[in-house]
């Protein structure tokens, strides 16, 4: 299990390149990777806050959680925080399992945990100003499947 | 103890952190407490059902107890992935 929060940009593609050969005995890899959306009003920049300590804390409970609920080889997720632009990547995350559907329900889980219980809060910067990013209740309701 | 705001929470009050020397059981009491200090509280801590709070790192609800915490967060529902 690898969780790593960080200001600095990622090569994905690398990052998916590490991930998949260091697998044993493993036949499905699948990756997501989140984006900065640009906005109709044109975004400028976005900003992600974070709590120091707690998100790195809160999302290796969460990838734990995966690793017991499905059968996984292995867990990557890598977030960035800090100001970044559009179209830039925010987040990977990337799960290993000896076959497929364990690794897609797994990124799943970890995709609608991460979004509203890891401590990150996104502010959208444009020409009008800064808007805090409202949690949505699809969000919220996203985990009630698991 | 270490009280933590982020995000809108974080502008409203002005300043990331507060040590706060409190007798408040609940993080309820803690708020109420806050509430009094000054107007950016009261403000910040208007409506308690839009925001979040951890005790210690761990996400938990406005009755849990603060009998032995070090660090309190108040923030906003978050919006992370």
């Amino acid at each position: 299990m690898d969780i790593r929060v960080q200001e600095a940009p990622f090569d994905l593609g690398a990052e998916a390149n590490i991930f998949a050969g260091r697998q044993a005995g493993m036949g499905a890899v699948v990756t997501f990777t989140g984006i900065v959306r640009d906005l109709e009003a044109g975004l400028n920049m976005m900003e992600i806050e974070h709590y120091p300590g707690m998100t790195e804390r809160a999302i290796t409970e969460i990838a734990s959680e995966a690793m017991t609920r499905w059968s996984l080889g292995d867990a990557l997720v890598i977030h960035r925080h800090g100001r970044l632009g559009p179209d830039e990547v925010i987040m990977m995350v990337a799960t290993a399992a000896r076959h497929r559907v364990d690794a897609f329900e797994a990124a799943q889980f970890l995709m609608d945990y991460l979004k509203s219980r890891a401590p990150f809060w996104k502010k959208e910067i444009t020409r009008e100003g800064g808007q805090w990013v409202a949690a949505r209740d699809e969000d919220e309701q996203a985990l009630d499947r698991w | 103890m270490d009280v933590l705001y982020f995000a809108w929470v974080r502008e409203r009050i002005g300043h990331p952190k507060d040590k706060i020397d409190t007798q408040a059981a609940t993080v309820r009491e803690l708020v109420e407490e806050l509430r009094g200090r000054e107007e950016r509280y009261a403000a910040a801590f208007a409506d308690l059902e839009a925001l979040r709070v951890a005790v210690d790192q761990e996400l938990t609800d406005f009755d849990a107890p603060l009998a032995s915490a070090r660090e309190v967060a108040f923030f906003p529902p978050m919006t992370g992935g």
